[in-house]
């Protein structure tokens, strides 16, 4: 069953089309990998996904409801979490409140039940503190609670963000390239927690990544962009063996290597 | 020397007498010497000693409370000076009041404004105009000036219609970021003050630049207020709504979300966080505080002109944010605080002292570089020796620090609770795939 379908999405910046009728679908439960050499547009399509970029023309369909036109916090309600390419934490904030703006949606708490510190509302706040600090425990750093997010390594960087956006409860989770700038024992950690999300939230993942060990290990579907084209699409092995792929990004190495 | 003062910051008991003792000699040397302006702020900085104890929080408020509910104002009542000395206290009230909501746009959510003066002024004209026979000339109806009890209703009128202002300042402004905004809510700022400044034709409303005289002082049970020390206590109520309002915003989904919006705004919508009303609420808070004060300011002053509402009092209270520490509100607190003084007390203070070396011969200084007249001076000074040394203030903001055990026994209760359900969900598949 498909959960989510985009069609015919293009994406034009002035003279530049960054993204040119580019269609997916998306099963529900898998894990979809988007690739392509850097300037390929694979960021501009997951921003259209998000909504941070609205499409020139196409649509964006998550359930059979379109997407198309909404801002970035409403696609968020409706269950699209995603993950940045160039990490971006609430950074002078603590690990556990970055965690706990993920679930911004599903506190209730409003102005005047702040306000007068409501029981409800005070036991509302216990548990969802209890709940990020669970899914710190799940990424491995509950430890770090208090720490302020911008001190945190690299790689754990990265796994705050996950965990900032599992928090949001997602049924759709965007990667953009969870594993730049990870050494190969950090990546292998990395892979091992992205299947066992998949299972344990019962989540859909799309990526992007440019490791092709992560990608080919754990990707279900591959859509190879070009040139803002989708060039390819299929199983991780026809991909591997796709002349046109080769050319445009993996290099002839892959073949051997994979 | 510094395993005394570890000791000392540990022992709650050391603290406390330490405190009672500085408590004590402050307010007996207020008590007696009533000029003396030294005993005053030091009486005043004993809340500063508190803040650094390791009492509980509700002890430190009911120390601060007793302190300055009782006696500051007993202590100070003795002498001449009683009313200046009140008058300070109310005004250091009423800028922190400001300072308090200009951290939450500035500080927290980081929407640099420099109109805030403005959500002040329309505090203070909403009651100047209504509370003055200034409001015949256009309402068809009612009599006025209202009576000294309406007072008590505009101080949530005052706060209302600043909110508003704050909404009908962010629905445009929201477009622009960083230093455009800067611009934008400058020059909203000096439209307001030069809208009120000119609103005496075709119907006069504000009265121009000759301002609203005789604003009818608050009245309750037949008293009329009319002097600093019955204001101080307003100022008192208000202000403590105040940090008690910000102290639960900050701790809660909303300070969240003002920081998230702060941190990184894409990555705040992607989680959820709508801008648009974040943003917008920020600022309606922030001026809300600030319309409330505005309304006190025009009973106290019995008097509201545009003059008192320039684009230096906006740049005042954003210097009061960034010398206490944006985002922090211990800090705010200070920074107001400390600016308020300073203006006030210390620089006439030391004018005065130099007029006086100065009249009896032994000391002569040019009437030009007296103290008072270098305000601006000492204030660019500050700010610059703050950027380059303590760039994030006097007591810079901190993070909620989450109690670790609490969190760890309810997370594996939760799982506890979890694994007793599973189980039973595995027998229905093995059940399933017999």
């Amino acid at each position: 069953m498909s959960i989510l379908e985009v069609q015919n999405l293009t994406k034009k910046f002035g003279g530049i089309t960054a993204n040119q009728d580019v269609s997916m679908t998306v099963e529900k439960n898998s894990i979809t990998a988007v690739i392509g050499p850097n300037g390929a547009g694979k960021t501009t399509y997951f921003n259209m996904i998000t909504g941070v970029y609205q499409p020139t023309s196409g649509t964006i369909l998550l359930n059979n409801e379109k997407l198309n036109g909404l801002k970035p916090h409403e696609v968020s309600k409706k269950g699209i979490a995603r993950t940045f390419q160039n990490i971006r934490l609430f950074s002078e904030m603590s690990v556990l409140e970055n965690v706990l703006v993920g679930m911004h949606t599903h506190i209730k708490a409003g102005l005047i039940g702040i306000l007068f510190n409501l029981p409800a509302i005070r036991k509302e706040e216990k548990a969802s503190e209890v709940k990020a600090y669970q899914l710190l425990e799940y990424v491995g750093l509950a430890p770090l609670l208090n720490e302020k997010a911008c001190n945190l390594s690299y790689g754990a960087q990265r796994r705050l963000e996950i965990a900032r956006a599992l928090a949001a409860k997602p049924t759709v989770l965007l990667l953009d390239e969870p594993a730049a700038g990870m050494n190969p024992k950090e990546t292998n950690e990395l892979t091992q927690l992205i299947k066992k999300m998949r299972q344990e939230y019962n989540l859909t993942i799309i990526l992007i990544e440019h490791d092709m060990k992560l990608v080919m290990e754990i990707s279900e579907h591959i859509v190879v962009l070009d040139h803002g084209e989708k060039i390819a699409e299929g199983k991780p092995e026809h991909i591997r063996n796709n002349p046109k792929v080769i050319e445009a990004y993996l290099g002839s190495g892959a073949v051997q290597a994979g | 020397m510094k395993s005394l003062w570890k000791k000392y910051k540990q022992n709650k008991l050391v603290q406390g007498i330490l405190l009672l003792i500085y408590i004590s000699i402050t307010s007996l040397s207020l008590f007696m010497a009533q000029k003396s302006v030294t005993a005053f702020l030091l009486l005043l900085s004993s809340l500063l000693l508190l803040y650094f104890t390791n009492f509980k929080n509700l002890t430190k408020w009911l120390i601060a409370g007793i302190v300055l509910v009782f006696l500051l104002p007993f202590t100070a009542s003795n002498g001449d000076a009683y009313q200046s000395y009140m008058e300070v206290a109310t005004l250091v009230g009423i800028y922190i009041s400001m300072a308090l909501g200009l951290n939450i746009v500035v500080g927290m959510a980081g929407l640099l404004d420099l109109g805030f003066i403005a959500f002040f002024a329309v505090g203070a004209y909403t009651y100047g105009i209504f509370a003055t026979v200034q409001a015949s000339n256009f309402m068809p109806f009612g009599t006025f000036p209202l009576s000294g009890e309406s007072f008590w209703l505009f101080i949530l009128i005052g706060c209302f219609v600043a909110a508003l202002f704050g909404i009908l300042l962010g629905i445009p402004v929201l477009r622009v970021k960083g230093d455009y905004l800067a611009i934008v809510t400058l020059g909203f700022g000096e439209i307001i003050r030069i809208i009120f400044n000119n609103l005496d034709r075709p119907v006069n409303i504000t009265n121009g630049a000759m301002g609203i005289p005789s604003v009818t002082p608050p009245r309750l049970f037949g008293i009329d207020f009319l002097y600093p020390s019955q204001f101080y206590y307003i100022v008192l109520v208000i202000l403590l709504f105040t940090i008690f309002t910000v102290r639960r915003f900050e701790h809660s989904k909303i300070g969240r979300s003002w920081k998230a919006v702060r941190e990184n705004e894409i990555a705040a919508q992607a989680m959820g966080v709508p801008l648009v009303r974040t943003k917008l609420m920020a600022f309606a808070i922030g001026a809300s505080f600030s319309g409330m004060m505005g309304v006190v300011f025009a009973a106290k002053q019995a008097f509201v002109d545009p003059t008192s509402f320039t684009l230096l009092e906006s740049i005042t209270i954003l210097v009061m944010v960034i010398l206490g520490g944006m985002g922090s509100v211990p800090g705010v607190i200070l920074g107001a605080a400390v600016m308020t003084i300073l203006n006030l007390q210390v620089l006439t203070e030391v004018t005065s002292w130099l007029n006086q070396l100065n009249s009896t011969g032994a000391f002569s200084i040019p009437d030009a570089l007296s103290p008072s007249k270098m305000q601006r001076l000492i204030f660019g000074l500050l700010l610059i020796l703050f950027a380059l040394y303590r760039p994030k203030g006097l007591l810079p903001a901190k993070n909620h620090v989450y109690n670790e055990k609490e969190l760890q026994e309810g997370s594996a209760k939760e799982n506890k609770g979890k694994q007793e359900v599973m189980p039973d969900h595995s027998q229905i598949e093995k059940a399933q795939e017999v």
